[in-house]
């Protein structure tokens, strides 16, 4: 078995590693729930993990959805990752091959070149070369560019990068010494014992004509030992976790196990799995309208990771869900965030005076919310809607305006979300309502997704969309240029984007901008943020204001109370919602309608 | 049941010089917008709680400024955190969070 002192720093790097990295799977398997768990065990010989196994190689090793993001910062993750894959599987299977032996430690085939310069079959080691060649030139270049990424971000495309600590920079310098040093080190040899290639053998060539390229290879060897062994110890407590991480994340959710509302196992999983890649950063607007650079998922993951959290820093976010949209990893950000919200703080709120809910019988419930109180004329708009379309509902918060519960469990108070949300539900059940529709997006979202009603609820835009098609309302397309926009709790929160647009088409043109629907611009107003001050709040209003204004629309569409009173502050234009201009529309056909009659009567007059 | 009747009622005399302004510091130190407040009393009267019980946040200000801290917990106890004080007020004020920052100093 061949064997050098220089393989030491690799090998124990390398065993420290899995050591390392097999213990913290196991503790997050352990943390998980029971019922998960289970899932995991018996996932394992399922097919999923034949599908698991895709979206590895898509995702983890072709970093599909960063090409999507960002095509440079896509190549630059594919070129390492695809590309010392691939590095280490041609260079196993050639040692394999040519050394006939199938036990040796993995260092042989590591340092090849070096154990076995002259090759058994020079024709095929020519190939091997040439590949082994092509994808070392291929991670040469993601490493250029992600050096210049550090210098400037611009060059790949993004605004700002991450700013890193100790254990990382100690991993991404290794990192990036490691191709360049192998490079060095394989190119000593090639020179040494003539071998072609196009890149190796030709640097090879041109060092053998001024250095003493025989007594470097050594040396060489062991920076590039050095440099893989301090990359292995430092990864499972750098940012590099998450290359391991990834993969067993990819499984858990393939075998179905989902985010909680506690950091169990799972919550682990994702957080170890974030790579820093800073997307989530270009994508918040609080960093880009109101220059907020502290506060982004990545650098809360990682306070969370090395647990010296700050709940000034979490509590300063919309909870806009842009991030969550955009990351390529996938994690459920938004609920990482509001979960490590919610275990620091907890009230004796005791609502004692809630008034016993006694409802009368009705088929459809309407809770107009908290900020459709402030809002008058959407509450009016909407009565003056249900009346035209002789619904028959029931106003569950018309004089007891009671909150749904999701402020406080957003300001991180479950307890007084817990005693909101009972008082709530029993009003709902005892009215036996089978819809229940709702103005604000803020209650809608907690209806759909904590209160586990077993009736339908609706937005009013869906359910306008409803009385649109059954032709109960007397509408006319107005002669109006809109924009609309989408609600953050609406949009990404619960994927509602094409009923209020449909109704718009009925009523007005609307015009598109450029970040809309998934990724639309949150308006700032948003409840889950108690750290902002009032004129940050306005610096990202300004900034969502100014992109869906720039066609020149008459009015800003929304279907959220908060953010129309949001947007009024910044806005040029009338600022409405999808139930007034629905009024408008009406009222302009009532008036056509009017004048039409009259002049039928002064027709049959002259006739 | 309100309390009613006639009693002897505790002296009101407020001593500006011995005034506990530690409350009042905290929240400044937390939440400085508390210093734009000018008492208009709008945050108090679109409150929800307030429409259903006597909480005030106007009378509740009156009070942190005056260093009277008693029962204030209990009164805090009552806001349910909607956020519409914050949305209606004039100054700018982040009165949502002022009483999330009052809520965790008594807490403790």
């Amino acid at each position: 078995m061949p064997f050098h002192y220089f393989v030491l720093p690799f090998t124990v790097g390398l065993i420290i590693l899995l050591v390392v990295v097999i213990y913290k799977f196991a503790q997050w398997i352990i943390n998980l729930e029971r019922d998960d768990r289970i899932k995991m065990l018996t996932g394992i010989f399922s097919i999923k993990s034949i599908k698991a196994i895709k979206e590895v190689v898509s995702e983890s090793l072709l970093h599909r959805k960063i090409f999507k993001v960002n095509p440079v910062l896509g190549y630059m993750h594919m070129s390492l990752a695809f590309g010392w894959f691939l590095l280490i599987v041609i260079g196993n299977f050639e040692a394999m091959w040519f050394g006939k032996n199938y036990v040796d430690p993995p260092y042989v085939a590591i340092f090849y070149k070096y154990f076995h310069p002259v090759s058994p079959h020079p024709e095929l080691t020519k190939i091997f070369n040439f590949i082994l060649d092509f994808l070392l030139l291929t991670i040469l270049s993601g490493v250029f560019l992600a050096l210049m990424k550090r210098f400037k971000s611009k060059i790949v495309g993004m605004k700002k990068t991450t700013v890193l600590k100790p254990f990382d920079k100690m991993a991404l310098y290794s990192l990036w010494a490691i191709f360049p040093l192998r490079l060095l080190a394989e190119s000593f040899v090639a020179g040494t014992y003539n071998i072609n290639s196009f890149l190796t053998g030709t640097l090879g060539d041109i060092f053998n004509n001024f250095l003493p390229v025989k007594d470097l290879i050594i040396p060489a060897y062991w920076g590039y030992s050095l440099a893989l062994g301090i990359f292995f110890i430092s990864l499972p407590y750098s940012r590099y976790m998450h290359i391991p991480t990834e993969v067993l994340l990819i499984f858990a959710r393939h075998y179905g196990v989902k985010a909680r509302r506690e950091l169990d196992g799972f919550a682990q999983m994702e957080l170890n799995a974030c790579s820093r890649c800073g997307i989530c950063i270009d994508a918040c607007q609080l960093a880009s309208a109101a220059n907020i650079n502290n506060v982004q998922m990545v650098y809360i993951i990682r306070s969370l990771r090395e647990n010296n959290t700050d709940i000034h820093t979490i509590s300063n976010c919309l909870l806009c869900g842009r991030c969550e949209q955009i990351c390529p990893v996938g994690i459920n950000l938004t609920n990482i965030r509001q979960t490590s919200k919610l275990h620091t703080y907890s009230t004796p709120a005791s609502y004692e005076y809630l008034p016993v809910p006694t409802p009368e019988k009705t088929e459809i419930l309407y809770f107009a919310g908290c900020m459709t109180h402030i809002t008058k004329s959407i509450k009016e708009s909407v009565i003056k809607i249900f009346k035209a379309a002789n619904v028959n509902y029931t106003f569950m918060d018309e004089n007891n305006e009671i909150c749904c519960g999701r402020p406080s469990m957003l300001a991180g108070d479950f307890n007084a979300f817990e005693k909101l949300k009972n008082h709530n539900i029993e009003y709902i059940k005892k009215s036996k309502a089978k819809l229940l529709i709702t103005s604000c997006p803020i209650c809608l979202k907690t209806f759909k997704e904590d209160y586990a009603l077993d009736i339908e609820i609706m937005h009013h835009s869906q359910y306008f969309k409803l009385l649109i098609e059954q032709n109960k309302l007397q509408i006319e397309k107005l002669d109006k240029k809109v924009v609309y926009h989408d609600p953050c709790e609406l949009g990404r929160g619960l994927g509602i984007y094409d009923e209020p647009r449909k109704v718009l088409n009925s009523i007005a043109n609307i015009t598109s901008v450029a970040n809309e629907k998934q990724k639309s611009l949150c308006c700032g107003g948003s409840l889950a943020n108690t750290e902002i001050n009032t004129y940050q709040r306005f610096l990202v209003t300004k900034n969502a204001y100014k992109e869906l204004t720039v066609n020149n629309p008459d009015y800003l569409i929304t279907g959220c109370p908060l953010c129309k009173r949001t947007f009024r502050k910044a806005s040029e234009i009338p600022v409405k919602d999808i139930a007034e201009i629905i009024v408008e529309s009406m009222n302009h056909k009532k008036i056509q309608n009017s004048i039409y009659s009259s002049k039928n009567l002064y027709l049959q007059k002259v006739i | 049941m309100k309390e009613f009747g006639y009693k002897i009622s505790a002296s009101r005399q407020i001593d500006f010089d011995k005034i506990d302004h530690s409350l009042y510091r905290k929240i400044i130190e937390n939440e400085p917008s508390m210093r734009l407040c000018i008492d208009c009393g709008s945050c108090s009267a679109t409150c929800t709680a307030g429409n259903i019980t006597d909480f005030s946040i106007r009378k509740m200000n009156l009070m942190i400024r005056r260093g009277e801290t008693v029962g204030l917990q209990k009164e805090f106890a009552n806001c349910m955190l909607c956020g519409k004080c914050t949305m209606i007020c004039p100054r700018g004020v982040n009165t949502r969070n002022i009483i999330l920052t009052i809520r965790k100093i008594l807490n403790n």
